[in-house]
């Protein structure tokens, strides 16, 4: 009883913090479904437990252990069976790319500016087996994440932020208990410290990582903990078939009074992996399918035949994703060490084509800038005529070009992963727009396998090569400038053996301001900064903006509770979801 | 020398009847060479006739695309994104925006003309398919001879080589190199490195198809009449071969070389579908093939590459089987 009322009061809250003069009223009134009713508010609102969501994947998750997963669908997923310290507020539209306290009472606690931060755990949280969650199994959680022999596949930001002083893993820890790493303290059961090597102000966005959802280190088998996961969220694990299917029952233990930001409505949750992925969209519209969990959206068929059809289309919904297609125009290039040359190209390309290319407005917006609009810290940068000039504006494409000293244009190679046939057509659409100015391009495919690690990533190659133009795409680890912008910008992670995620963005300006940003511990100070770098790469021109992505959702008529949650990355909100 | 090539073995009537000739017959029938004899078969063939036609036609295409183009079409790679439907990423209009300005309909999202690119990807196809069956036919006829006529160790060695390339992933193969091989090799880049490559890959390693064929017929010539009547006359290995045995070869190489055309236009469209062909933005048949699947629901886009690589295959097919016929009656 606790847990409906619990759902129903959070739900209510979830409504009124999507802002503007909608009721709850006029949503759950409404019934009938509608193009885009799960962006910015809740679709089907119900509060109506029982039945079961299903959910289909046409791969296999990466690791279903907290340590172990990278995928932004199982960050999603994982909230039904672990509960890591913070989370993104359960709310639709702009509010939920906060923070809100989880596993935590509260976010996190700076203080030695920035290089420590203490949360305290809120007390009645209980492992499925009825063991009473305490500090030691998120730091012994955390300890064991560090490990990359083991858990090959989890995000590395512990490793790189935490002050390890030389510990590895738990595996390989000689003190009783696991617990040897004074990077972690826990002074009480309920309190945890931690200490990190340089000023983060971002931490809690670390605290959001399923590498804090506690695990009891009785129950850790290492690698095989990945087949029976100890739960601390509504769902605990029934059945697993690895590389077929599994499915998660209620968590007993999970008491709804702690848990502000779940549901839990549905009472079986089952999951088949390795499903086509026509079969996948085919079902979810035929209806023998709840959701399709990759969150991807709907294939290029099935994206046909639903958009044709205003019967189907009423029930999809177009997500942000905080996704960015771009390319980088690499200063290492003769004449593209000139920003003339590289402001030349900025204004000579059709963004039209550009996300013509990813599938027109259904794959996207026109990108003016790096940083997503769903970004705290986007500011609406326009420096190239984007917006007034969407095919290009080759006059002053031409003026750049006689500035450059190259006014009849130049000649350079523009690269992309062969196995897209999306970059393919933007490298053909840009090959056309540039060719209007005199600027020659010739199209280099490369695999994408290797393309970070032996080819467009490895600057020696690039250069070698006159990879002028590099096709590419980025997503953030969570909504972020630090999670979004960071890898793609900062210099210093360029590394000269290649497998960069910086394709040749180097501004010294910038390096600095990435610095400024880390050691910022208020909120909107640093957003403010990453957007300052936004612009300061855009001022120098070495990245071409294509699209901020997004992706057509199939949201089945049989869910109740859906909506695009942002600071998740564009995903329904599965932690939220039920069951007609 | 006074030896003059021997007449090819292959139609023995034709010779019995020059053979024994009455003074007013001799003048009707000297004229007719076995050339003559072969078109004259192939003439009433009407099948291979039409299969001929084609080739020709699809030759004359090959060859003159920009001048067709630039009055029937648009130049290939030109984007007519204002005639696609910008939410659905079709063309506007029925049957792939089929229209008199665009007799193929267009792509889909870029809009790029379907029939210049028919046309301009029959350069590609044919071009690689006659390079690389000339170079397979080559070096098949020249160690397919040399096993043939030599015999021992050195037709071991062949024949061992044949099987071991035989026994080749040629798919796999061709994958794997054209991944690794540079921007910039041999003098070469671009599409005509590309290109060389593809010609490369295909045309050396199916030559074990051809030297076989070769190999055997060599093996049967080496014992006839003729042959062992130079020899007795004094002549040498290499006169031998290129008087004697070559001219005897012509009609399986012809066939063989009619009959691997298509199967090297099938397997350069395999290899630009699975995008290890010419790169883009030039076009070709397997490539747009490629392309059309991302669109399968509107499997209207596969058919300008798939019917041209059909008529092709078919076409080659059909002349070269009448050539067989025509060449070679005893084969029926």
């Amino acid at each position: 009883m606790a847990a409906v009322v619990a759902a129903g009061a959070a739900l209510a809250l979830a409504l009124a913090g999507c802002g503007g003069s909608k009721t709850p009223s006029s949503n759950s009134s409404s019934g009938a479904a509608a193009y885009n009713a799960a962006i910015g508010k809740v679709a089907a609102v119900s509060t109506k437990k029982g039945g079961t969501l299903t959910f289909a994947d046409s791969g296999d998750w990466d690791s279903l252990d907290p340590a172990d997963t990278y995928y932004g669908y199982s960050w999603d997923f994982i909230r039904l069976y672990g509960r890591a310290l913070t989370m993104f507020a359960p709310k639709p539209g702009n509010a939920g790319v906060q923070l809100v306290p989880d596993l935590a009472t509260s976010l996190g606690k700076p203080s030695d500016g920035g290089k420590t931060w203490t949360y305290t755990l809120r007390s009645g949280i209980k492992f499925e087996d009825g063991t009473p969650v305490t500090s030691k199994d998120v730091k012994y959680a955390v300890e064991r994440s560090l490990d990359k022999n083991v858990f090959v596949n989890g995000p590395t930001y512990f490793n790189d932020f935490l002050d390890l002083q030389g510990y590895t893993s738990p595996y390989h820890d000689p003190t009783p208990g696991k617990l040897g790493c004074k990077c972690i303290d826990t002074p009480d059961d309920h309190t945890i410290v931690f200490h990190l090597i340089k000023p983060f102000g971002g931490f809690d966005y670390l605290a959001m990582l399923p590498a804090t959802i506690p695990v009891p280190q009785a129950k850790d088998t290492g690698i095989k903990y990945k087949e029976h996961v100890v739960s601390t969220g509504p769902y605990e694990f029934d059945t697993n078939n690895p590389g077929k299917n599994f499915s998660l029952k209620r968590n007993p233990n999970w008491d709804a009074s702690t848990d502000p930001n779940r549901t839990a409505l549905p009472d079986k949750i089952e999951v088949s992996l390795n499903v086509n992925s026509d079969d996948i969209d085919n079902r979810l519209i035929a209806g023998d399918l709840d959701v399709a969990v990759e969150g991807t959206g709907l294939g290029t068929a099935a994206q046909g035949r639903v958009l044709a059809d205003p019967n189907l289309k009423k029930n999809t919904d177009l997500a942000s994703i905080t996704r960015l297609w771009f390319s980088v125009i690499n200063p290492d290039v003769a004449p593209l060490d000139n920003i003339h040359c590289r402001k030349a190209v900025e204004y000579a390309v059709d963004h039209e084509g550009y996300q013509r290319a990813y599938g027109g407005a259904v794959g996207g917006d026109i990108a003016t800038s790096l940083l997503p609009p769903t970004i705290p810290g986007h500011k609406d940068i326009d420096l190239y005529n984007f917006k007034s000039k969407p095919n290009g504006d080759d006059a002053m494409a031409k003026q750049e070009l006689q500035a450059c000293g190259h006014p009849d244009g130049f000649e350079t190679n523009i690269s992309y992963r062969a196995e897209r046939p999306k970059e393919k057509a933007t490298a053909e659409s840009i090959q056309q727009a540039l060719a209007k100015v005199g600027i020659k391009l010739t199209i280099k495919p490369y695999p994408l396998g290797d393309y970070a690690k032996l080819y467009a990533g490895k600057p020696d190659f690039a250069k070698n090569n006159k990879l002028g133009i590099i096709v590419y795409g980025w997503g953030a680890d969570w909504p972020d400038g630090f999670g979004f912008l960071q890898q793609i910008v900062d210099s210093r992670v360029i590394r000269a053996a290649g497998g960069n995620t910086n394709l040749g963005i180097k501004i010294p300006e910038v390096d600095q301001l990435i610095d400024k940003a880390l050691s910022t511990t208020d909120a909107s100070a640093r957003n403010a900064i990453w957007g300052q770098i936004d612009e300061s790469v855009m001022e120098n021109a070495e990245a071409l903006p294509g699209i901020w992505a997004k992706s057509l959702d199939y949201r089945s008529p049989n869910v109740t509770n859906a909506y695009i949650n942002d600071g998740l990355g564009g995903f329904y909100d599965y932690a939220w979801m039920g069951v007609k | 020398m006074v030896l003059a090539p021997e007449p090819p073995a292959g139609d023995t009537t034709t010779l019995s009847g020059d053979q024994l000739p009455a003074e007013s017959e001799i003048r009707a029938i000297e004229g007719r060479s076995l050339g003559r004899i072969a078109w004259s078969r192939l003439r009433r063939d009407k099948v291979a006739m039409t299969g001929g036609v084609v080739v020709v036609f699809l030759i004359v295409v090959a060859i003159f695309a920009p001048v067709i183009v630039k009055y029937f079409g648009h130049p290939p790679n030109e984007f007519h994104q204002q005639f696609i439907d910008p939410e659905l990423q079709t063309p506007i209009g029925k049957f792939g925006g089929i229209s008199w300005k665009f007799k193929f309909g267009l792509e889909p999202q870029n809009g790029r003309d379907l029939f210049s690119r028919v046309v301009y990807g029959s350069r590609i196809s044919l071009l690689i398919a006659f390079l690389a069956t000339g170079l397979s036919v080559t070096i098949g006829t020249l160690l397919g001879v040399t096993a043939g006529f030599f015999g021992g160790w050195v037709d071991a060695f062949i024949s061992r080589l044949m099987d071991v390339f035989l026994a080749f992933p040629l798919l796999l193969f061709s994958i794997a190199l054209v991944g690794v091989i540079p921007d910039h090799a041999f003098g070469l880049h671009g599409d005509s490195l590309r290109i060389a490559l593809l010609v490369f890959i295909i045309g050396f390693f199916s030559w074990p198809y051809v030297g076989r064929i070769i190999r055997g017929q060599t093996l049967s010539l080496r014992e006839r009449e003729f042959v062992d009547a130079a020899r007795s006359l004094g002549a040498r290995g290499s006169y031998i071969v290129f008087r004697e045995l070559l001219p005897n070869l012509v009609a399986p190489i012809l066939i063989y070389t009619t009959l691997l055309i298509p199967t090297n236009v099938l397997f350069e469209a395999a290899l630009s579908f699975l995008g290890v062909g010419v790169a883009p933005p030039t076009a070709t048949w397997g490539g747009m093939l490629s392309d059309a699947t991302t669109y399968y629901t509107y499997p209207y886009f596969m058919l300008p590459p798939g019917l041209a690589i059909f008529v092709t295959v078919l076409s080659f097919n059909l002349f070269g089987d009448g050539l067989r016929d025509a060449l070679d009656p005893r084969a029926r």
